[in-house]
């Protein structure tokens, strides 16, 4: 019976060593796989198992945690939070998280390999960095004056500092509450469903992932692609443009809203906004020449990151002349964002070169100490810097005489370009009034600020939608809180 | 792995004189003592200090609750059992004390269903069993009158839950006054002592006798009119499979005589048809009954219901579980195994092992329960009498089948059959049966290291 028993005691053996072989095979060889499997819930509860790190704005969180104590522990509070969304996004357990708090995700909830200094020892203990800090560029006064300006309506703001290309204000409106998409509970997913239904669709950041027809804004762009290419040497001359102006090709007659623009100097073409003029330089620049000028500016760029991701701004590559003519004064396919307007404004108030846009000043950890900064980069160089002192000088005419007046700022200099973009059937859609400018304080070198403002108003009469009238006096307060921080 | 003085064969009818007085060792087994149950104030204290940031108030308490037990346990073992096996006792509350210490972290996650407290208080009863085993039975040889009354019990034990309403889609509990029983894990220890008894008596017509009916090579299965009872046995777990929908403990039953059979006779044939039939039920059943379809089907695709968008089943949350813990774990207190759901605390108790302790208290567990079934078949290796050596191969062999067939399910081995992890598990009937097949063994080994010492059997 011996025999046997050893014989018994050898199965029972290979049975443990079956065990210890399969429990190795699922903790060590199968574990990556499993933890990453979309049904395991640790790597979220851990996640939301200590405090997220903060978003910062002037030296001020503009969010908080609080400790619900449950499987998800921490949520997300927002102080000022619709000001703030479409800069913070939201983030959600349920919804994950979008803007600075899903580009921004691992310094903030700690997974940031520069948060761990000792990775090894980390592995062994299974500690998680502390939340570290992302600190924006935003002015928070220029944020404030943005969302207010717009209040109701809806439309975006963008503000720029024209020599180093941090955005001082991003603001989109209608805004929402993210902090009602944190938690669990019943109230976020009744939230969430909300929001998504809405016709205005808070959740959407107009700023950066909307783009609209430019309308005359977009003359700004034409006119330096007008100058920098040598069509047009100096800007008081006439342009040698028939007034209505016949698109190339068409017997389509292009008309002007305003008198004396047959034959009309760049200057005044710009003050008061001529079609005409603007259609007919577009074409004779060519289309090689308005796609390089756009492309500098930012146009049809599909890699911009602030850190998130902008939605590219459109001029189209292949245009017959007369699609050229229109494109060339904002219309036919041409779309831009608030920011990419802004940056237009901003390479002119500089020295003609257009600087990567950047929220993010810097990341720290939670005790302050940096992680990574970011400075001024160079994008493109859109324009001479001869061509930005001209363009200034017109800009400049706009305010003190044109259709920018309500945009004046006393003991600055302001520079400016208004647009109303009619579109759709019929000009039967939403207007949209556009008002692009920048401001330099008398006692600066320097331009402070550069701001793009688009507001969709559907309720006003559309011929009192105008730039100037509408978005011009929101542009001035943004102006006016840099200027005056 | 013989102890000095014993010959490795089965020569029962002269043994050799005795060379030397065996030592008792039962400081050893005190220091042990001490040794599991610090082990486990520990577990609890790191509990505490995990979640909260203190030692748990109860710490004292439980501490002390668990030491006195278990130094009533070893004074019983000291006065009426001093010559068994040293290790056998402190195995047992080192694996009691971490299945209430886990017990307990998973009490944390679900305040309103605190199932320590009643945990303590079956394992006091599981005690006490234990100690009235070692007094009561002088010698294991007793039980061997109980062969048929044993079977009997263990018959109506089965049959009883089958008149009690059924729960979690297996019917194999009885509630009595808040307190649910288990039957089963009692008819376990009544079946060993059957099997025990009745091949002792029967092992060598099994063996010899008969006409066989087929032979090949060396293997010979056996001949007709003793192949009678292995089938009998075969039906009867098939029916409390298909009855009680039980597949854990008709696997642990039929593995339980398979492997006695095989020790009795020493016939291979035996085992080919207990794997044939053990196949052929497998297969009929699988089939047949969807509660045992649907664990093989998740075993074959743990992740099955993840891929519908139904959410992970419970293997999948074993299996994430586990994959957490790695090499190390996360630590007491720090797991997230109650996400498994209701089973956590029972069937799946292994799984928070594995998650909080890591593979390293994984393997350290492993080994307590193969060192306990280890000793078990020493205790039946030195014995001389074929009951006695049955007896311990059986009581050792259902503790390893119950540790794979349950540590299998869970780890994904083998597909998943609902049955108590010994000592660890939530679940007073199982507590209580392991404490009195632990005193068994207890009882056989004091009597296999005790039979050289020089004093006459009783």
């Amino acid at each position: 019976m011996t025999k046997y028993i050893r014989r018994a005691v050898g199965l029972c053996a290979v049975l443990f060593v079956a065990l210890l072989v399969n429990a190795a095979r699922v903790q060590v060889v199968q574990a990556p796989s499993y933890d990453s499997n979309p049904g395991n819930r640790r790597p979220a509860i851990a996640r939301y198992g200590q405090p997220r790190g903060d978003i910062v704005v002037d030296g001020r969180t503009i969010t908080g945690s609080r400790d619900t104590g449950g499987q998800f522990r921490y949520e997300r509070t927002y102080l000022d939070g619709p000001l703030y969304a479409s800069v913070t996004g939201f983030a959600s357990q349920l919804y994950g998280s979008t803007l600075l708090e899903g580009t921004e995700d691992g310094v903030l909830s700690g997974t940031d390999p520069m948060l761990t200094p000792l990775p090894l020892l980390n592995g062994l203990t299974r500690a998680r960095g502390a939340g570290g800090r992302v600190v924006t560029t935003l002015d928070p006064a220029a944020q404030r004056a943005a969302f207010e300006g717009l209040g109701s309506r809806r439309g975006a703001v963008a503000a720029i500092e024209p020599s180093t290309g941090r955005i001082l204000a991003l603001v989109s409106t209608p805004s929402y509450d993210p902090g009602r998409l944190s938690g669990t509970g019943a109230a976020a997913s009744g939230a969430w469903a909300r929001l998504n239904g809405q016709d205005d669709k808070p959740m959407l950041n107009r700023a950066i992932r909307q783009t609209y027809p430019p309308g005359s804004t977009f003359k700004v762009l034409t006119a330096a692609a007008a100058l920098d290419s040598g069509v047009v040497d100096d800007v008081d001359a006439p342009t040698r443009s028939p007034n209505p102006y016949r698109l190339p090709g068409t017997t389509t007659r292009l008309t002007n809203e305003i008198e004396g623009c047959e034959d009309a100097s760049l200057r005044y073409a710009f003050t008061w906004s001529c079609n005409t003029v603007f259609a007919k330089l577009g074409v004779d620049v060519g289309l090689d020449g308005m796609t390089r000028t756009a492309a500098g500016f930012g146009f049809n760029d599909r890699k911009l990151r602030i850190p998130f991701s902008v939605v590219p701004s459109n001029f189209d590559l292949r245009l017959d002349r007369a699609q050229l003519a229109l494109s060339s004064i904002g219309q036919f396919d041409t779309r831009a964002t608030p920011l990419q307007m802004a940056m237009i404004a901003a390479a002119v108030a500089g020295d003609g070169s257009v600087r990567t846009p950047y929220l993010v000043d810097r990341t720290t950890t939670r005790g302050g100490a940096t992680l990574t900064t970011t400075g001024p980069r160079i994008l493109h160089q859109a324009m001479s810097a001869s061509t930005a002192q001209r363009m200034r000088e017109l800009m400049t005419d706009v305010v003190e005489r044109g259709t920018g007046t309500s945009a004046a700022i006393p003991g600055a200099t302001v520079g400016a370009k208004t647009g109303t973009a009619q579109h759709g059937i019929g000009n039967s859609g939403t207007p949209y009034a556009w008002f692009i400018s920048w401001a330099r304080a008398d006692d600066a070198t320097q331009p402070a600020v550069a701001v793009a403002v688009v507001v969709e108003d559907a309720a006003a009469d559309r011929a009192d939608v105008t730039g100037g009238g509408f978005a011009g006096p929101i542009a001035r307060a943004v102006m006016e809180a840099v200027l005056g921080s | 792995m013989i102890l000095p003085g014993m010959s490795g064969t089965a020569v029962a009818v002269d043994p050799a004189p005795p060379a030397e007085r065996l030592p008792r060792r039962r400081g050893i087994e005190l220091a042990l003592i001490v040794v599991a149950v610090l082990l486990c104030v520990y577990g609890y204290c790191a509990v505490g200090l995990a979640r909260h940031g203190t030692v748990p108030p109860g710490a004292a308490g439980y501490g002390a609750g668990l030491g006195v037990l278990a130094l009533l346990a070893h004074v019983a073992v000291r006065l009426r059992a001093p010559y068994a096996d040293p290790l056998l006792l402190p195995i047992a509350v080192l694996l009691n004390g971490l299945g209430l210490v886990l017990i307990y972290r998973l009490d944390l996650e679900t305040p309103h269903d605190r199932a320590a407290p009643i945990q303590l208080i079956w394992s006091t009863l599981g005690v006490a069993f234990f100690i009235v085993v070692v007094f009561c039975l002088r010698d294991h040889r007793v039980l061997q009158r109980y062969t048929y009354v044993s079977v009997v019990g263990a018959l109506a034990l089965l049959v009883l839950p089958i008149f009690f309403p059924a729960v979690n889609g297996a019917r194999i509990w009885i509630r009595i006054a808040g307190f649910s029983i288990q039957p089963g894990e009692f008819a376990k220890v009544l079946l060993a002592v059957f099997f025990a008894g009745y091949l002792a008596a029967n092992r060598n017509a099994l063996a010899y006798s008969g006409r066989q009916i087929w032979r090949f090579r060396r293997l010979q299965l056996p001949t007709g009119r003793v192949l009678g009872p292995i089938v009998a046995i075969w039906l009867l777990s098939v029916l409390v499979l298909v009855l009680e929908r039980d597949l854990g403990t008709s696997l642990l039953f039929f593995g339980l005589f398979v492997i006695l059979l095989y020790v009795a006779t020493g016939r291979t044939g035996w085992i080919a048809v207990g794997l044939l039939l053990a196949c052929l039920g497998a297969v009929a059943v699988g089939r047949l009954e969807p509660h045992v379809h649907s664990r093989v089907q998740d075993w074959l695709d743990p992740f099955a219901s993840i891929t519908a968008g139904q959410g992970p089943n419970q293997l999948a949350q074993s299996l994430f579980a586990f994959a957490a813990g790695g090499m190390l774990g996360t630590g007491l207190g720090l797991g997230h195994s109650v996400l498994i759901g209701f089973a956590a605390k029972s069937d799946f108790i292994l799984a928070t092992a594995g998650e909080e302790l890591g593979l390293a208290g994984l393997l350290a567990v492993f080994v307590l329960y193969a060192l306990l079934v280890e000793r078990g078949y020493r205790a039946g290796l030195a014995l001389r009498d074929p009951f006695g050596r049955l007896l311990a191969v059986g009581l050792a062999s259902i503790v390893a089948l119950q540790v794979f067939v349950i540590a299998g399910g869970v780890t994904g081995l083998i597909p998943l059959t609902g049955m108590a992890m010994p000592f660890l598990a939530q679940g007073g009937s199982s507590v209580v049966t392991n404490w009195i097949i632990v005193a068994l063994l207890i009882r056989i080994s004091d009597c296999a290291r005790g039979q050289y010492d020089g004093t006459p059997a009783p």
